[in-house]
């Protein structure tokens, strides 16, 4: 099988379902000629065309309304933001228009497009190239939001998402798609939105993750299994829809719960996943639920000094699990 | 006559003004049952009905597309939809073809005529038209759409990323500002800087023309010029029709708080339907028993719609989670 990048996995899934079906078409900013600033569509213009691969003016709100229209009309689009900081000026496109289109015609119009956002920080981004903005959608009714941590999962739930009929942000961990290769079968396959990944089995604690953080958690409980601490990774892999049905069985696996995203602490999505386990697992509970997120400031700064403080790192997970593990 | 030069016949200006005088008469029992207390909400299309008419009237009522805005009572009815149907919707019965009673009235939208659903943030659906243009340039399809707002709303990003964007790639999308002189209560002199809204157009590569609102022919006129070019490849047009709003902003609103009723009883005087009923009387294309005629049947037409309206089934409080996502 063969083995690849995350971000080869995306480039793989976009071709093939362009490929595939003749209503994907791709837009954003520079993912023509130049194949995207980070070239997740790279070569896509010689394989399908300038009007399939559409480079478009530098006009966010622009690349997600006019896929709005796109998709109304019965294409599938695929708009790139060309990172997930830059969404602010589509927002309004996206909350009030892609996610409500099908509710307010009462189901007589869709939405079925994909916004790729490339996310996440660690790689000297500063504060406009390295947040995490998935917690400003997920209380947004009508979205899907998906973080995949793997390439493998990158293809199976981007491929999905295409195929889904209704608006999907595909948030993509910068960081992620050249650190990390995996075998990805080059055939097409699918990962259902909604279900959960258990990425290791462990009996003591459970974290619950998703993105860069499921891989150092990994690298973390790899670190504890030599200290005798036996950790259980979930990934959420898509957050809406949430998997409560993983995140409830997680809970109950080992009785301690942390979860962990590089997203800030308040109102974050752990903070969902933590009221859902309060509500519907507390007596499973051996010890409070507790998070372990980025600190509540506006965003992660450039001197890396202070980036390394921002971010979550193997050394302060583990450091989180130990806590958890020694209650 | 002008309407013979316009190559339209005595039939068809007949039938322009009917649906200009449907419009009018479907707003005015609107107020009406609003003031009874049996509406909560209108918001209307006055002095805007031979803007409304005149455009989508040099549209292919078969195959072209509108993404209207809330005053645009006019162009629906044109387009297919009934007094019926604005009265489901005033009451929000679930047989309202927009939503389904889930939106106020005038949020228009409907698939049998290709009515694009539209919100309430106001210049959003110009992006979606856009979209839709773009769409026909990649399935070859030769459809042109019509999209409208406000001259307050021209003032938004989206306006100005959607005319770059049809401009761009030039697309096949006319885009009317029905400039009634207020933005609810702010009047033109402070909403813009420039002399006009059609001077834009030259900023985004497409021409900008500014017309008689008032004047259905004029209107007539230049759309149909616009809707050839589009239809040609040649891109999109500005379309500037000035004409005054003749109610309040909507039911909510009080305008004497901001204009006279001075002002308001000059603006009647140039009003479109009264302009195009004199044309009608004076060039003897119709006689006083027809003209009689035409009216009263349109107010039987109403009265029965809100009869039936009145008596239609509320939406199902079971289904208020219907159709958040597919499926």
């Amino acid at each position: 099988m063969p083995v690849i990048s995350y971000i080869d996995a995306v480039t793989e899934a976009i071709s093939e379902e362009m490929g595939r079906d003749k209503s994907v078409f791709v837009l954003g900013e520079d993912v023509g000629v130049r194949g995207g600033v980070f070239r997740a569509t790279n070569g896509l213009i010689d394989l399908y065309g300038e009007d399939r691969v559409l480079d478009t003016p530098l006009t966010e709100s622009a690349i997600v309304g006019v896929g709005i229209g796109a998709a109304a009309y019965g294409l599938r689009p695929i708009a790139e933001i060309q990172f997930a900081d830059f969404i602010m000026p589509a927002v309004n496109q996206i909350v009030s228009e892609a996610a409500k289109m099908r509710y307010r015609s009462n189901g007589t119009w869709q939405c079925p497009m994909v916004i790729r956002a490339p996310y996440g920080g660690g790689i000297h981004g500063a504060l406009y190239h390295s947040q995490s903005v998935e917690a400003l959608f997920t209380g947004v009714p009508g979205l899907k939001i998906v973080t995949p941590s793997t390439p493998y999962d990158v293809k199976g739930l981007l491929l999905s998402s295409i195929r889904d009929n209704d608006p999907v942000l595909f948030f993509e961990h910068k960081k992620l798609y050249r650190l990390i290769k995996d075998e990805v079968p080059s055939e097409e396959y699918t990962i259902p939105l909604g279900k959960a990944d258990v990425k290791r089995e462990g009996n003591d604690v459970t974290v619950i993750t998703y993105g860069l953080m499921v891989h150092y958690t990994l690298d973390a409980a790899k670190k504890l299994a030599e200290e005798g601490i036996d950790v259980h990774v979930l990934d959420l892999r898509t957050l809406i829809p949430l998997d409560k049905e993983a995140v409830l069985e997680a809970t109950r696996k080992t009785g301690k719960v942390l979860i962990v995203h590089e997203d800030n602490k308040t109102s974050g999505f752990g903070a969902e996943v933590a009221a859902i386990i309060a509500e519907e697992a507390f007596f499973d509970l051996d010890a409070p639920v507790s998070r372990l997120c980025s600190p509540d400031v506006p965003s992660m700064p450039y001197n890396s000094k202070l980036e390394k403080a921002f971010m979550l790192n193997p050394e302060k997970i583990a450091a989180a699990i130990r806590e958890l593990a020694e209650l | 006559m002008k309407h013979l030069e316009l190559g339209l016949t005595d039939e068809q200006v007949r039938e322009m003004y009917r649906y200009m005088l449907l419009a009018r008469k479907v707003d005015e029992k609107m107020w009406l049952l609003n003031r009874a207390g049996k509406l909560p909400f209108v918001v209307s299309c006055q002095g805007q009905e031979a803007t409304q008419i005149g455009a989508a009237y040099a549209l292919d009522r078969q195959k072209d597309w509108l993404c209207p805005y809330y005053r645009d009572l006019g162009m629906v009815l044109l387009f297919g939809q009934t007094a019926r149907d604005q009265m489901l919707s005033a009451f929000a019965k679930k047989d309202d073809p927009n939503s389904g009673g889930r939106q106020m009235p005038n949020h228009f939208g409907d698939r049998r005529y290709r009515i694009l659903s539209g919100s309430s943030p106001v210049t959003t659906q110009m992006l979606h038209a856009v979209g839709i243009a773009y769409a026909g340039k990649v399935t070859g399809e030769d459809h042109v759409v019509l999209t409208s707002c406000g001259e307050g709303s021209s003032n938004q990003g989206d306006w100005h990323e959607a005319l770059n964007f049809a401009g761009v790639h030039d697309l096949p999308v006319v885009f009317l500002v029905e400039n009634n002189m207020y933005a609810i209560s702010v009047p033109l002199s402070k909403q813009l800087a420039g002399e006009n809204v059609a001077a834009r157009g030259q900023g985004y590569g497409m021409p900008g023309i500014r017309v008689d609102g008032n004047d259905v022919f004029q209107v007539y006129e230049v759309m149909k010029q616009a809707v050839e070019r589009a239809r040609k490849g040649e891109g999109p047009t500005l379309i500037e029709a000035v004409s005054y709003r003749l109610t309040p902003h909507s039911s909510d609103d009080d305008d004497l708080t901001y204009r006279t009723k001075e002002e308001i009883e000059e603006a009647k005087k140039r009003d479109g339907l009264f302009v195009l009923e004199t044309y009608l009387d004076e060039h003897q294309l119709w006689t006083a028993d027809e003209k009689e005629a035409l009216s009263k049947a349109i107010d039987t037409e109403i009265t029965e719609a809100i009869k039936f309206a009145e008596a239609a089934d509320h939406p199902n409080p079971e289904d208020l989670s219907k159709h958040v996502y597919a499926g």
